[in-house]
C-alpha cells in the first residue's frame, strides 16, 4: 500500500498527522538545518525524544528533514542535527547536500537515507550517483516531472520513489532555485527560507494593498482581491505592458485524481507539503488523504475522488485553488 | 587567472551562433564552453555539430581550452541519449550541470568539471566529488566571497590544495532558477509543447520588472535568470587573493569583447578607471553576502 507522509511543524501537528492516519511524518529542527527554517517552527532536543515516542507508540514511522547545504561555518550544527537524530533512532533521514549524505553514511551506516526533494535528481541516471555512493534507499522526486515522465523514470529507478500529493507549489526543480536569495539574501539551499517572513512587508495605499519583499513590490491587490502570503515566483509583475502572474498563479498542488496512477507506476509514497502549515491543517489534509488511499485500495478499478475531499483541500489551498502542476503536460 | 566564456545560456540561430564563436576564438580567453544547457527542444546546433564547432575552434586556438556544457534539467529519456553523447564524446572535457552528468561521468571513470547549478557548498562535497573525477568547479552564484574563502580553507586542511581549480561566474545575468515550465511560452500564452521556438525572438532573454518598473528577472525559457547582471570586474584582485583560479564571462549578443578586454586588462593588474562599456543594469550583492541584485560601489 502507498505511504502517507505527512508534515509536521509542532507537537501538536505531530500528533493529528498520527492520529489521523499518517504512516509517517516528518519533522525538522529548530534551525537552519531544515528546509523550513521558520519562527517559531519545529522541533528540539528537548520535545523530539516525546514527539518521535507518541509515533513510534503508535505505529507512525519519523523521517527527520537535514535537507539544506552547509556552508563552512555551520559544518558541525549539521553534522550535530545527524548524530542527534541517529541516536533518537528516527526511521529515515531526509538528505540533500553531497557531504551530509557522505557524513550520515560513514557515521550511521544503519539508519535509512533519503534524498531530498532538494537534491534536486530527477532522471535514474542521477538516482544512481547517490545511490550508488550513499546507499540511499529512498528519493522524493522534484516537482517537475509530468506523470509520463514519472513513470519511465520509476521503471528504472534503483531506489523507493516518494512523490508530492498536495500543498504549496514550487514551481522551479527544487534544490535550484536562488530567486529568494536574489531579493532577500536567504534561500532554501543557504538557510531554509524561501522569500523569508521577516523581509515581508504589508502597506495600504491609494492604489492598493501592496505586499513587498525586501522593498521589491511583489503585488498589489484591490478590494475585491484575495492578498496571499509574497513569494516570488507567485508574484504580479510586468512583462512590457502587461501585468500578470508571469511564473505561477497563487495555487496548491493536489494530485488526487492521479492516486490510481502514481500507484501502478510503482510510487512508494505520497508526500504531503506544509511543515509551516496550523495543525488544524495538517489534520484536515491528512484525514482526506486516508480517506482517499483506503478508498482506493478497498476497490481500485471503482474509484473516484469525492466532492468532499475537494471542498476540504480547495479551504486549505492558497488561492483557494488546486492544479495538477507539472504532472499534467498542459500546465508546463 | 584564466579568463572563460561560459555556455551561451540563450537560443540564437545558426548563424549567429557560428559568428559569435568565431569572433570569440579571437578573443583573449583560455576557456570556451559549447552546448546546449537550457532546453533540449533548442536545436539551432544539434550535438554533431556542438562537437564539429568544438573541433573547429581548437584547431583555430589550439591553446585553447574548449569544453563540452551539459543539460542543466533532465527530463525525459530522449534528453539522457543526449547526455550521453556528451558525455562520451572522446575528445573534449565535460562540464556535468546535473547529477545525470556526473553519475555518467564517474561511471567511466572520465575526469569532469561541474558548472554553477550543481550544489556545491562546502569542502567535504568537493573532496568526495574530487574522488570521483571532479577537477574544476563553478561555485553556486548565490555564495559569497567570505563563503567561499572559508571552503577554499577546508580544502586545504583537507589536503586537497591546488587539486581543484575554482571558477566564479563573474559577468552576466545569473542563471537562478529551473522549472518543468516554460515561462517565455507562457508570456506569449502558448503551451510548452507548442512554443513556436519563441525564445528565438530574445536573444537577450525577456526583461521581467515589478509593477513599479524595478529590474526583477530575466527570462529564458524553462530558465529565470537575474534582473541585472552580475558583475565582478572591480573584485578580480579580491578574487585573485581568496585563491579563484577562473574568472567566468556569460555571453551576451553585444559588448562582449569590450567585457572580456576589460577582464583581461584587470586581470593584468591593469586598472582602467573608466569602464568602457555599460554598468548601469549591474549587480554584485552575492559576492559580499547579500541580496543578489544589490550593487555595491
Amino acid at each position: 500500500m502507498i505511504e502517507l507522509v505527512c508534515p509536521a511543524g509542532n507537537f501538536p501537528a505531530l500528533k493529528e498527522a498520527v492520529n489521523n492516519g499518517a504512516n509517517a511524518v516528518y519533522i525538522g529542527f529548530k534551525d537552519d538545518t531544515n528546509a523550513r527554517h521558520f519562527a517559531g517552527l519545529n522541533f528540539n532536543e528537548k520535545n523530539l525524544p516525546k514527539a518521535i515516542d507518541y509515533a513510534h507508540q503508535r505505529g507512525t514511522k519519523v523521517f527527520v528533514a537535514i535537507n539544506t547545504y552547509p556552508q563552512p561555518a555551520g559544518w558541525q550544527r549539521w553534522q550535530k542535527a545527524v548524530d542527534l537524530a541517529a541516536d533518537l533512532a528516527v526511521d529515515a533521514l531526509i538528505m540533500a547536500d553531497i557531504g551530509v549524505l557522505d557524513y550520515a553514511a560513514q557515521q550511521h551506516p544503519d539508519l535509512s537515507r533519503h534524498l531530498s526533494v532538494q537534491g534536486s535528481a530527477t532522471s535514474y541516471e542521477s538516482l544512481r550517483y547517490y545511490q550508488k555512493t550513499f546507499g540511499i534507499k529512498r528519493a522524493v522526486l522534484p516537482r517537475v516531472l509530468s506523470v509520463a515522465q514519472v513513470a519511465q523514470l520509476a521503471q528504472q529507478s534503483p531506489v523507493e520513489l516518494e512523490v508530492f500529493g498536495f500543498g504549496s507549489l514550487c514551481i522551479m526543480a527544487e534544490g535550484r532555485c536562488h530567486l529568494s536569495s536574489y531579493v532577500t539574501g536567504e534561500s532554501p539551499n543557504t538557510c531554509g527560507a524561501c522569500s523569508p517572513a521577516k523581509s515581508v512587508r504589508w502597506e495600504k495605499t491609494a492604489q492598493g494593498l501592496e505586499s513587498r519583499l525586501n522593498n521589491v513590490l511583489i503585488d498589489r491587490y484591490q478590494e475585491d482581491e484575495n492578498a496571499g502570503y509574497p513569494t516570488l515566483c507567485k508574484g504580479r509583475f510586468n512583462i512590457g505592458k502587461n501585468t500578470f502572474h508571469v511564473l505561477e498563479e497563487p495555487t496548491s498542488l493536489n494530485t488526487i485524481e492521479l492516486l490510481p496512477e502514481l500507484d501502478k507506476i510503482g510510487i512508494k509514497a505520497i508526500k504531503i507539503e506544509g511543515r509551516q502549515r496550523s495543525p488544524a491543517y495538517t489534520q484536515q489534509v491528512t484525514q482526506v488523504w486516508r480517506q482517499a488511499i483506503d478508498h482506493y485500495y478497498a476497490n481500485p478499478t471503482q474509484y473516484t475522488p469525492q466532492t468532499q475531499w475537494s471542498e476540504v483541500l480547495a479551504k486549505v489551498s492558497e488561492g483557494s485553488q488546486t492544479t495538477l502542476g507539472a504532472y499534467s503536460r498542459p500546465w508546463q | 587567472m584564466q579568463l572563460s566564456l561560459g555556455p551561451l545560456l540563450y537560443f540564437w540561430s545558426f548563424d549567429d551562433i557560428q559568428s559569435f564563436y568565431h569572433s570569440m576564438i579571437e578573443q583573449p580567453l583560455d576557456i570556451i564552453y559549447l552546448g546546449e544547457t537550457v532546453c533540449s527542444k533548442r536545436r539551432s546546433l544539434n550535438f554533431e555539430q556542438w562537437l564539429a564547432l568544438a573541433q573547429e575552434l581548437k584547431q583555430l586556438s589550439p591553446e585553447t581550452d574548449i569544453v563540452l556544457s551539459t543539460l542543466s534539467l533532465i527530463e525525459a529519456e530522449s534528453e539522457l541519449k543526449t547526455l550521453r553523447r556528451y558525455c562520451n564524446n572522446g575528445e573534449f572535457r565535460v562540464e556535468a550541470n546535473d547529477m545525470a552528468a556526473v553519475n555518467l561521468l564517474v561511471e567511466q571513470g572520465i575526469p569532469f568539471s561541474t558548472g554553477p547549478t550543481i550544489n556545491i557548498y562546502n569542502a567535504q562535497t568537493l573532496s568526495i566529488l574530487h574522488k570521483q573525477g571532479l577537477q574544476r568547479w563553478v561555485m553556486p552564484v548565490e555564495l559569497s566571497a567570505q563563503t567561499l574563502k572559508e571552503i577554499l580553507q577546508d580544502l586545504d586542511a583537507l589536503g586537497l590544495s591546488g587539486k581543484i581549480a575554482t571558477e566564479v561566474f563573474s559577468y552576466g545575468h545569473m542563471p537562478l532558477a529551473l522549472s518543468a515550465r516554460c515561462f517565455t511560452a507562457r508570456a506569449h500564452n502558448l503551451p510548452k509543447d507548442q512554443c513556436d521556438l519563441k525564445c528565438l525572438d530574445y536573444p537577450d532573454g525577456l526583461q521581467v520588472k515589478s509593477q513599479e518598473d524595478q529590474s526583477l528577472f530575466t527570462l529564458n525559457g524553462i530558465q529565470t535568470l537575474s534582473g541585472l547582471r552580475n558583475d565582478l570586474l572591480h573584485e578580480i584582485p579580491d578574487m585573485q587573493s581568496i585563491g579563484v583560479d577562473i574568472v567566468r564571462l556569460s555571453p551576451r549578443r553585444q559588448q562582449m569583447p569590450e567585457i572580456i578586454n576589460a577582464y583581461a586588462r584587470r586581470i593584468n593588474g591593469i586598472n582602467d578607471n573608466s569602464p568602457l562599456y555599460t554598468r548601469d543594469e549591474n549587480c554584485n550583492g552575492y559576492w559580499y553576502g547579500e541580496p543578489g541584485m544589490i550593487q555595491n560601489p
